[in-house]
């Protein structure tokens, strides 16, 4: 029993990991590539699971509505690149912060006057709805089996951009000097909005994903938002091998240390000091984690190449 | 002519009336309410519900008119503090009704209370307000918050379930929830989970309640946390499988969210819109009339604390005599949508509590139902530590 839920946990971990990658793959780019703090990020992240909730309830189709709320995502990042981001480019980090906290208020407040206050969801699309048996009396949802594919193959996808094509040069090239790139001949600025609209559809296709099996409401790009700066600090910042290695560490030693770490403590504390400790402990591990990797390697685990 | 003479005396005390009411001075009431972040789906129904009570009477409440001022305290108790002193010292407020969460009703009670207006809680209560600092002046339309809990624990046990795994946010309401489950439920507790409050997956503790086959699993996740652990309970292939009971995570507030997932899952309060009296069943029409969704137990408490109010101010004959006001308060003689309510010497309410289950309506809307009764008459235990009398 206890390697089947090993295994399940293993499994939840990795999951937790794959969403995290999909924010933090936007987030550090948008760090790495433009040197922008967006804190905006996770309510892109949040605005994906609301139109993603609109659109499939409109369309009724999981896939069309998935396609639909990509591309309003994707509308709406760009009108906001055009509005707002656009003129924070050159500005200090400072006001970047002020700037795009600003934005977190503002669409918080947004989405509940649109949707509403209550929660949202999305439910599952039928053919992934059910379970899949690992083992004997083992039981794990096919659409997290689904969340882990769709997030390796994007994974998959950056991968082949980033390090394949002529554009993917130019984004590295970015992230490791980008005055360089710019004093090349290279237009800064259509990159920066490839960069930025990228970022903002990866956001999107992350909350979307994540509408069914999260509640939708105000302020759920918060917590994940903080968490992806977690990873791309563990990760290195800029770079999308390090998003990807540090989000996957996030999320196993957080799912493995939620699970494991009270009965880990009770065999040497009694049982109430162990829940006590435990709840503490494994809500603080990733933050320990990162604390480490800043100690050891400062720059992140996998840093962008040229920037260390 | 008694036609004619009846008719000019009808419209002569009509008269009378509107020359009354524009003399009198309207009762000044602030709604205290959090209707920003993730919270505010509760706030708006304490000041929906509220407001519905005044519009149904025409907007005055024991026959004088009300100027109703909402405060929304953002959930953060210095804020709510800030806004609320300076309303009830500028207004010279009659009434203050709220807030949603004990945290800010701590905050605010003082400066309220110190005012001397009324302070009328349509949700929170907290165990130190019904025992050593109750307070003459203050009154809770709702329960104290560790009854519901009980409810559960309460009913595993007479149930006989024998092993439970239970889960609470890792902070001091958490605590206190698990601890009124404890206070009831004798059985082996498998588990006893405090979760972050930013939790948003359960995928690991479903996992491990999956492996630990309890006989039954108790849960006090609010708000976005309970939509979270509702629906990967379901989509884990858990639902129907081991029996949840829940507290402030199966109801109106998030049932819209929760949806299929939640159907036939078990709370504790002490009212559901299907209760089966008139009031009710006028009330859950008018309110989804008007606010397009179906009301819970914060509204309904919001509800019965107006209709408390209105029927004080008529007793009394006005505000000003505070004596003859708070005496009135304390008769309760209003018809709660509850059915039965009386108030106890602390000012907390005494009343039945009952087993709710989530279901399906015929129109496709979901809502709570009373499933059975759980505890009768019950008065918190705090009250004996309460001066008043």
């Amino acid at each position: 029993m206890t390697t089947g839920l090993l295994i399940v946990q293993i499994l939840n971990g990795l999951q937790l990991g794959i969403l995290l990658f999909l924010v933090a793959a936007g987030l550090t780019l948008v760090f790495g590539v433009m040197d922008f703090i967006n804190l905006a990020h996770g309510v892109q992240y949040m605005l994906g699971a609301y139109l993603a909730v609109t659109f499939v309830s409109l369309t009724g189709s999981f896939v069309l509505g998935l396609a639909l709320a990509l591309a309003a995502a994707l509308v709406i990042g760009l009108a906001l690149e055009f509005l707002v981001f656009r003129h924070l480019y050159e500005r200090d980090h400072l006001d970047q912060v002020l700037a795009t906290f600003g934005l977190i208020l503002l669409l918080n407040q947004g989405v509940k006057m649109v949707w509403g206050a209550a929660p949202l969801s999305v439910p599952v699309p039928a053919f992934l709805a059910g379970n899949v048996a690992l083992m004997e009396g083992i039981l794990y949802p096919t659409y997290r089996f689904a969340l882990i594919g769709a997030g390796l193959a994007v994974g998959a996808l950056l991968w082949f951009v980033v390090e394949k094509t002529r554009t993917g040069m130019l984004l590295r090239a970015g992230a490791s000097n980008a005055p360089m790139v710019s004093a090349l001949g290279v237009d800064i600025n259509k990159l920066f909005m490839i960069v930025f609209a990228f970022g903002t559809m990866l956001a999107a296709f992350a909350g979307a994903m994540a509408a069914p099996i999260l509640s939708v409401e105000p302020g759920m790009g918060d917590n994940i938002l903080i968490l992806a700066f977690v990873v791309i600090v563990v990760g290195g910042i800029g770079s999308i091998r390090g998003a990807f290695v540090g989000a996957l560490i996030v999320g196993l030693v957080d799912t493995l240390g939620r699970s494991f770490m009270n009965d880990l403590l009770r065999l040497f504390m009694s049982a109430p000091s162990a829940r006590a400790a435990g709840a503490a402990l494994s809500s603080m591990l990733i933050y320990l984690v990162m604390a480490i990797v800043l100690f050891v390697r400062p720059e992140g685990l996998l840093p962008a190449k040229g920037r260390a | 002519m008694t036609l004619k003479f009846s008719l000019s005396l009808g419209a002569g005390l009509f008269a009378l009336g509107i020359a009354a009411a524009q003399a009198q001075e309207p009762i000044k009431i602030g709604v205290v309410s959090v209707l920003t972040g993730p919270a505010a789906a509760l706030g708006q129904q304490v000041r929906d519900g509220f407001q519905l009570a005044v519009d149904q009477n025409g907007g005055k409440l024991g026959g004088v008119p009300v100027q109703i001022t909402v405060i929304d305290d953002e959930l953060k108790p210095d804020v709510a503090v800030a806004k609320v002193k300076g309303y009830v010292e500028a207004a010279k407020a009659d009434f203050v009704v709220g807030p949603v969460f004990s945290n800010i009703l701590g905050a605010i009670a003082k400066p309220v209370l110190d005012s001397g207006a009324f302070l009328i809680s349509p949700n929170a209560g907290p165990s130190t307000m019904a025992g050593k600092a109750c307070n003459q002046n203050f009154f809770v339309t709702s329960y104290q918050n560790d009854q519901v809990h009980e409810v559960l624990g309460k009913y595993a046990q007479d149930q006989g379930y024998k092993r439970a795994y239970i889960i609470a946010p890792n902070y001091q309401a958490g605590k206190d929830s698990l601890a009124g489950f404890k206070n009831y439920f004798k059985g082996e507790i498998v588990d006893e989970v405090y979760a972050p409050l930013t939790s948003m997956d359960f995928a690991s503790d479903l996992a491990k309640i999956a492996s630990t086959k309890p006989d039954v699993v108790f849960a006090f996740l609010p708000g976005g946390l309970g939509v979270n652990f509702v629906k990967q309970w379901s989509q884990a292939g858990l639902q129907g499988k081991i029996p949840f009971l829940s507290a402030f995570t199966v109801d109106e507030s998030t049932l819209p969210a929760q949806q299929d997932a939640a159907v036939g899952l078990f709370g504790g309060m002490t009212w559901a819109p299907n209760m089966d009296n008139p009031q009710t069943k006028k009330f859950v029409t008018d309110y989804e009339a008007a606010y397009k969704i179906v009301p819970g137990s914060y509204a309904q408490q919001a509800y019965d604390a107006a209709m408390l109010i209105d029927s004080a101010v008529k007793a009394a004959g006005g505000t000003g005599d505070k004596d003859k006001l708070r005496a009135a308060l304390k008769k309760a003689d209003f018809t709660s949508l509850r059915g039965k309510f009386k108030f106890n010497t602390n000012g907390y309410p005494i009343q039945d509590f009952y087993l709710v289950k989530a279901a399906k309506r015929p129109d496709g809307k979901f809502q709570t139902e009373i499933v059975q009764k759980v505890f009768t008459d019950y008065a918190d235990p705090h009250a004996k530590d309460c001066a008043l009398k």
